[in-house]
């Protein structure tokens, strides 16, 4: 380490949906690496400390090093030359990145999406079809005396949501902390986050939907046959006691996960608990939030919500925006063959996407932004290498409960922000079609 | 021996550190291809920690991974667990029953081994 060292303070930390905004970062300005990670958690610390220079090339074409600026031109002739350009990925870059990749999609007559459709996308359906009884983090350290995690896992999907935000944290009206608060985890297995639970509830695999939905009909004094048990995993008497806390508590939070919007019933489950906070609202103040993973997941549904009146799934090809989960979402585009480029920003879909439409992105030209290599850059026609948002851009992330924050750079890239690029991409896609 | 399990993908730290790392990071590709199944599932169909085993989907998709022994107070039984990444997507069928999402945590699959 040189002695050329700041601080920076306060910084945010853009791994996951929590978007820890308390960060004390010690820089290495001549390595230009962060040595240091003050309340950061294990993965917060991987986040900033394996953020190393790399002697990558900025841009290349079919693996091919070239200039920026050749690239950006092989990028917009691809994108305009195409008949169903997609554009993928951006929850891991700024909400003026998601901006400018709404504005490109809108110029190409394309389809954008973004990794919410294979997270909580299902969620956004249900949200559209029953509505959320939402509050802030700040509500729920402040407020919540009872904590009810539904298929997740946060002791090693977003560490700190326990210890900073929901469960040990003293609020104004729960001064002692875990001690004025009753925590409920539901899961299909025991994990590190049982621990935290004074009341773990194993549900059978699959069965949420009509966990979720006895609870309902408790809640409304409806009998509820005993056999549940035999169903769900889950006995009678379990529930009556569950649904005896959620009326009689202060105010309740349902924070849930992907074990609901990735099983079988999908939206119908997250609909099931949104619905089931709704009913708690005759009895008490009872929110609902989704426990969202991409450091800025949040912030793609909210830009692409204000830009085109939709969260995800969103296409362009009649000159207006049209949403359609299953039609215009890019695992179902991508599956059915008929997406003939794709510009993938900080995401990874040749990874982590189905069979059937990883062979179809190995067959178009894709164009990527990412700061390391990745399966989808491996396959790129223009792989782009990108400064990273929030070690080394400024701009907005939305954290999971809908609040904007500021990000705090550690120090410069020598590489482009994916910004700049769509920027630049967009102005030369928009005089080639005018042309 | 053979038999159907229910494998359902998760979240671990060590795959959220390891991806920072790197994707294509030896560690990365380690963690995501080790699957963990219940004890007494192992010993029923005769496979030891570090075993090579395959794993093979309805849609006829197939991937080789190593098994552990889930270390856990509670029982588990017919069903594995494995961290997110290349080999659990492999297995997933790209209907996603027109929302978008493909059946990503309930995925049915024989199980064959030891290699």
């Amino acid at each position: 380490m040189s002695e050329n060292t700041t601080i920076v303070e306060n910084a945010t930390c853009t791994f996951c949906g929590c978007v820890c905004d308390d960060m004390e970062l010690t820089v290495d300005l001549d390595e230009k690496r962060i040595t240091k990670a003050r309340n950061a958690c294990v993965l917060g610390r991987a986040w900033f400390l394996e953020h190393r220079h790399q002697e990558r090339p900025a841009a290349l074409i079919d693996g091919r090093e070239v200039s920026v600026e050749e690239a950006i031109e092989e990028a917009a002739q691809t994108l305009v030359k195409a008949r169903f350009p997609i554009i993928y990925g951006l929850s891991d870059t700024t909400c003026e990145a998601q901006r400018q990749a709404v504005a490109l999609a809108d110029f190409l007559d394309g389809n954008i999406d973004t990794t919410t459709s294979v997270c909580h996308g299902p969620s956004g359906i249900a949200f559209q079809g029953v509505g959320e009884s939402t509050a802030t983090l700040g509500e729920v350290k402040n407020r919540a005396d009872l904590l009810i995690y539904w298929g997740g896992n946060p002791a090693e999907a977003h560490p700190r949501h326990f210890t900073r935000y929901a469960v040990t944290p003293k609020g104004m009206f729960v001064p002692n902390g875990k001690k004025d608060r009753t925590v409920v985890l539901v899961d299909v297995r025991a994990t590190p986050s049982t621990p935290v639970a004074d009341i773990f509830i194993k549900v059978r695999p699959g069965r949420d939907f009509e966990v979720l939905w006895a609870l309902r009909a408790l809640v409304r004094g409806k009998p509820v046959d005993p056999g549940i048990e035999e169903v769900t995993g889950v006995p009678l008497a379990t529930l009556e006691d569950l649904v005896e806390r959620m009326k009689n508590c202060n105010f309740g939070v349902l924070f849930f996960g992907m074990g609901l919007t990735m099983t079988r019933g999908r939206h119908f489950n997250s609909g099931a608990l949104l619905s089931l906070a709704t009913d708690l609202n005759e009895f008490t103040h009872f929110v609902a939030k989704p426990v969202r993973g991409h450091g800025n997941v949040t912030g793609a549904d909210n830009v692409v919500s204000w830009q085109t009146g939709y969260p995800f799934g969103v296409n362009f090809n009649r000159g207006y925006p049209r949403f359609n989960p299953g039609e215009f979402t890019t695992v179902d585009v991508l599956a059915r063959g008929e997406a003939d480029a794709a510009c993938i920003i900080s995401s990874d879909p040749a990874s982590n996407f189905p069979r059937a439409a990883i062979e179809h992105l190995k067959r178009i030209p894709v164009i990527t932004f990412d700061p390391k290599p990745t399966v989808t850059s491996e396959l790129a026609h223009v792989a782009f290498t990108t400064a990273t948002y929030g070690i080394n851009v400024t701009g907005t992330a939305y954290r999971m409960d809908d609040v904007p924050i500021m990000l705090r750079p550690a120090f410069e890239s020598p590489y482009p922000s994916d910004e700049e690029l769509l920027r630049a991409i967009t102005d030369r896609v928009r005089e080639l079609r005018n042309g | 021996m053979t038999d159907t399990l229910l494998l359902i993908p998760v979240r671990s730290n060590k795959q959220g550190t390891s991806l920072n790392v790197g994707k294509l990071e030896p560690e990365y590709q380690q963690v995501t291809s080790t699957v963990e199944l219940d004890p007494q599932d192992m010993e029923r169909l005769g496979l030891e920690a570090g075993n090579q085993i395959r794993l093979r989907a309805r849609s006829g998709a197939e991937v080789v991974v190593t098994c552990q022994p889930r270390k856990a107070k509670d029982p588990s039984p017919g069903l594995m667990f494995i961290p997110y990444g290349p080999a659990s997507s492999q297995l997933m069928e790209a209907d996603t029953a027109a929302t978008g999402m493909a059946l990503s945590k309930h995925l049915e699959v024989q199980v064959e081994g030891p290699l």
